[in-house]
């Protein structure tokens, strides 16, 4: 008898609970900025608190990967309480307004501020920061001079001497698609099946581990983004590990961006559009990218001075809303490559 | 209210037809909703993804998934088998500080394992650059990240899970059964294999489900060894070609192989039965182990829990304080207490829906209930995304609905709800994962209950809630601790639901290793994941030390 009462009380304490929460969650809406964050929480809440300070305007997120998040974001419709969907990929923005979840946010602030290239062309969403994915070599065993663009990569010389990181991550499916956009499918399809060719050793999880198999001479080149270097030289000055800016003499080094969306339904929506135009301002542009080690998005702000030591490159014109147009081409190719 | 007119009412309760079946809906119905989408999404396919998966990752997969689902139930299932035994049967030198230590692995996440391992044990680190300093070369060095590397690692992540039910069934029955086996002229090896192993068989085969389901689900270990799965072949067509269909669908696949390899397992052993003979009173003696017997179990037992345990929480422990330190502040309160908050509230419902629905299954064994039950498990072998996504999609529904119908009677003056942004959304939906981890070893132990149990009790007067206080509590209360403690380390580790279904602002350790790792941050990780197995490591040895007592 007791075990039955005591299960009893259980579950008239749990439904008492769940109908605080309910309650609790029923309130109206205060004026505040609700954010769906796929970029990690030590990068954003610096930039949410700073814009409290400055505004007053309180700012609630929540971190996970861009793929749940959108679902919620699209299950949730009008009742959404998002007003920013915020990712580091364009091709998970792209894929957001492709499915009706952004919301065009025209301003001469953010027009200004950032190039069309890092924009969405029907300003449903823009980039804040700049990531590069370009060549890291070692200074032992290769010179420069032997280095060009991504597709050089698939040359026989490298034969046993190339790592790369695994094909499910994001950076290296829009790095191919962009070098669809640039060479088309079938050649594309054979430079990737010559970097397959090329592999010291299975593909890697993350750049680190890539870079970490350069430095102890399992391989020689590789394929990285930029800020996964700065953060390794920042623990091992001594790494024999440099950066080399891929293609420079014809389309440029592959750039992605972090970058966020004004959701559909966005309850406070004139808020939102202030946030973005206040994070595509310099001062907020500065800190966005510092915090990270990755360029920001505007051209006229100085990225901080560990990357400027890596010295100047051109970034790739094109814009990066054709990454996610092409992702799913990317994939299906680089399955087909055998490039897992 | 008197006693007897209560019990004998719930008593006609239980009894009435059809009801059982309808109380197993109500308790599994959290857990077959994300089924129910899952297998709704199969029903349209997109015939140009299905054919580009179909020719070039499907093949691979298939092949890489049933190697190391075998690999992984043969390797942990032996490994926390004998373990087990050893621990529970015999007497060596350490066996106290095993018994529960070895439990410990437990609160280690796989993925940590994984990337732990890879670190420590790849080309680049530490151990092959001190070989080639050696001897020049490490290239003679087996590949970590290889079919066997994947699957040594998954099992020493996963033991546990049959380590904790066999040494359950173990201390519960085995030493008598042996003293008998024994007496009737049997060998002690033959005793061992011919009685007490067979004996346990419910619980070992219900933990190697556990781990194969497990395994099945995984995602963050198998990407840190870049092997691909069905699980990752999921997430590919999901995030990759952003067919969130084609994702179901593979998923509904998967279940369906899950289904088909537990509708075997049941088919092997509906004919044996598992009772208990066990005697607090007079419980047999450990077995006394030969010298070199003995020097070998304590070697063995060693070296699982230094690969398991100690290794990786060292290199944890020291990325902890050469990387991390900085990241510890007052907020780890907070993270410490909302993981136990969770995790604890899950264990108690989960324990709670899974003894309802082991008594109902006892009460009214049907095909049909027992089917509901069955299927309502396999959420626990469901990749956790999907999971989260299958349950979450369906509540957001009904918050929508009632907020049409809240407007439709309050007009603009409606409140806003937001049923997915709460606690409750968080236990319904661990409910649907972890209802396995808290009904397998429930349902075990309610086997050693036997019905003649029941009948004497009767006969003494002892019926309804007073039968289940005097008889049943004490008899599965290792079985009760057993499931607290794996949902309760369980949802600790939990990543992917803990992550959609929070509510704003409510960050757990789990979280914090996401947040970390998520932009390859691993070394930092270390401290949310140290957390973790210190906040873990409190029910496990308070689990076992209770084991020890009733033992």
């Amino acid at each position: 008898m007791l075990s039955w009462i005591s299960m009893r009380r259980a579950g008239a304490i749990l439904g008492v609970l769940g109908f605080a929460a309910v309650v609790a969650a029923c309130s109206r809406p205060p004026e505040q900025l609700v954010v769906y964050s796929a970029r990690n929480e030590q990068l954003i809440k610096p930039m949410f608190d700073r814009y409290t300070a400055e505004t007053g305007m309180p700012v609630r997120f929540v971190t996970d990967d861009a793929g749940p998040l959108i679902e919620r974001l699209a299950a949730e419709g009008a009742n959404s309480p998002a007003d920013i969907l915020m990712t580091v990929d364009a091709g998970e923005l792209w894929h957001a307004a492709d499915r009706g979840l952004l919301q065009p946010t025209e301003s001469s602030i953010i027009d200004a501020n950032i190039p069309a290239s890092l924009r969405d062309p029907q300003d449903r969403w823009i980039g804040l920061s700049v990531r590069a994915r370009t060549i890291v070599y070692s200074t032992e065993r290769v010179q420069p001079e032997e280095l060009g663009d991504y597709a050089a990569l698939a040359d026989e010389r490298w034969k046993g001497k190339l790592c790369l990181r695994t094909s499910k991550k994001v950076y290296n499916q829009s790095l191919v698609a962009m070098l669809i956009a640039e060479y088309g499918e079938e050649k594309t399809e054979s430079i990737v099946k010559g970097w397959v060719a090329n592999l010291a050793t299975e593909p890697f999880s993350n750049d680190t581990l890539l870079m970490e198999a350069i430095a102890a001479g399992q391989c020689d080149v590789g394929l990285v983004n930029t800020y996964y270097f700065g953060r390794l030289l920042r623990e091992k000055p001594q790494l024999p590990v440099k950066l080399f800016w891929a293609d420079q003499a014809a389309n440029g080094v592959h750039v992605n961006v972090s970058g966020a969306g004004v959701t559909a339904h966005a309850p406070h929506r004139a808020a939102a559009r202030k946030f973005l135009e206040w994070l595509s301002q310099p001062e907020a542009q500065s800190l966005f990218a510092a915090l990270n080690l990755e360029y920001p998005a505007s051209p006229t702000v100085p990225a901080d001075a560990a990357v400027l030591a890596w010295g100047d490159f051109k970034q790739s014109p094109m814009n990066v809303a054709k990454a996610g147009e092409l992702q799913s081409v990317a994939v299906k190719l680089m399955d087909r490559a055998g490039y897992r | 209210m008197s006693r007897s007119s209560e019990s004998s009412r719930s008593r006609r309760l239980w009894r009435s037809p059809g009801l059982g079946v309808v109380f197993a809906l109500l308790v599994c119905l959290p857990a077959l909703v994300p089924l129910v989408v899952i297998v709704g999404a199969a029903i349209s396919p997109q015939a140009e993804v299905w054919a580009h998966l179909a020719q070039y990752v499907l093949p691979e997969v298939v092949a890489n998934t049933v190697k190391l689902v075998i690999g992984v139930a043969l390797i942990g299932g032996t490994l926390g088998t004998s373990l087990a035994w050893l621990t529970a049967m015999c007497e060596f030198p350490g066996r106290r500080f095993f018994d529960w230590a070895l439990l410990l692995p437990l609160a280690i996440p796989a993925y940590v394992l994984a990337f732990v391992a890879v670190g420590f044990l790849d080309y680049a680190g530490p151990l092959q650059a001190w070989l080639r300093d050696i001897f020049g070369t490490s290239s003679w060095f087996p590949r970590i990240r290889s079919t066997g590397g994947t699957i040594l690692v998954l099992s020493l992540a996963f033991y546990p899970y049959v380590y904790l039910m066999a040494r359950s069934a173990f201390l519960t029955q085995g030493r008598r059964a042996l003293e008998a086996a024994q007496m009737l002229g049997h060998s002690r090896q033959a005793a061992a294999w011919r009685v007490a192993i067979p004996l346990a068989r419910p619980w070992i085969v219900a933990g190697i489900a556990l781990i194969v389901m497990e395994t099945l689900a995984d995602f963050g270990a198998v990407s840190v060894f870049n092997y691909n799965t069905f699980t990752t072949a999921i997430y590919r067509a999901w995030f990759g070609m952003f067919s969130v269909s084609a994702a179901l669908q593979l998923a509904g696949v998967l279940l369906l192989f899950v289904l088909l390899a537990f509708a075997l397992e049941r088919r092997s052993r509906t004919a044996a039965h598992f009772s208990s003979s066990r005697d607090l009173s007079r419980e047999a003696p450990r077995l006394r182990l030969q010298p070199l017997a003995r020097y070998s179990a304590v070697c063995f037992v060693a070296l699982v829990f230094v690969l398991a345990f100690a290794l990786p929480i060292l290199q944890l422990l020291f990325w902890v304080f050469t990387r991390a330190m900085s990241d510890l502040d007052a907020r780890y309160l907070g993270f410490v207490a909302r993981s136990v908050v969770l995790s604890l509230s899950a264990a108690v419902v989960i324990v709670a829906a899974s003894v309802l629905l082991a008594y109902i299954l006892r009460r009214r064994p049907t095909t049909l209930t027992r089917s509901v039950i069955r299927v309502a498990m396999i959420g626990y072998a469901v990749p956790g995304t999907v999971l989260a996504v299958g349950i979450l999609v369906p509540v957001i529904l009904l918050n929508n609905f009632l907020q049409e119908q809240l407007r439709s009677w309050f007009g603009a003056a409606a409140p806003a709800l937001l049923l997915q942004g709460t606690l409750l959304t968080v236990l319904i939906a661990y409910l649907a994962r972890f209802l396995a981890v808290g009904f397998n070893p429930i349902e075990s132990g309610l086997q050693r209950v036997t019905h003649s149990i029941d009948e004497a009790a009767a006969g003494l007067g002892v019926v309804g809630g007073a039968l289940l206080r005097k008889v049943h509590v004490p008899l599965l209360r290792t079985s009760l601790a057993t499931a607290a403690t794996l949902v309760f380390v369980d949802v600790m580790k939990e990543m992917p639901i803990t992550l959609i279904t929070r509510p704003f602002g409510w960050d757990t350790l789990a979280v914090r290793v996401f947040e970390m790792t998520s932009e390859g941050e691993w070394e930092r990780a270390a401290l949310p994941a140290v957390a973790i197995v210190l906040v873990g490591l409190v029910p496990a040895a308070m689990l076992t030390r209770r084991g020890a007592h009733v033992a």
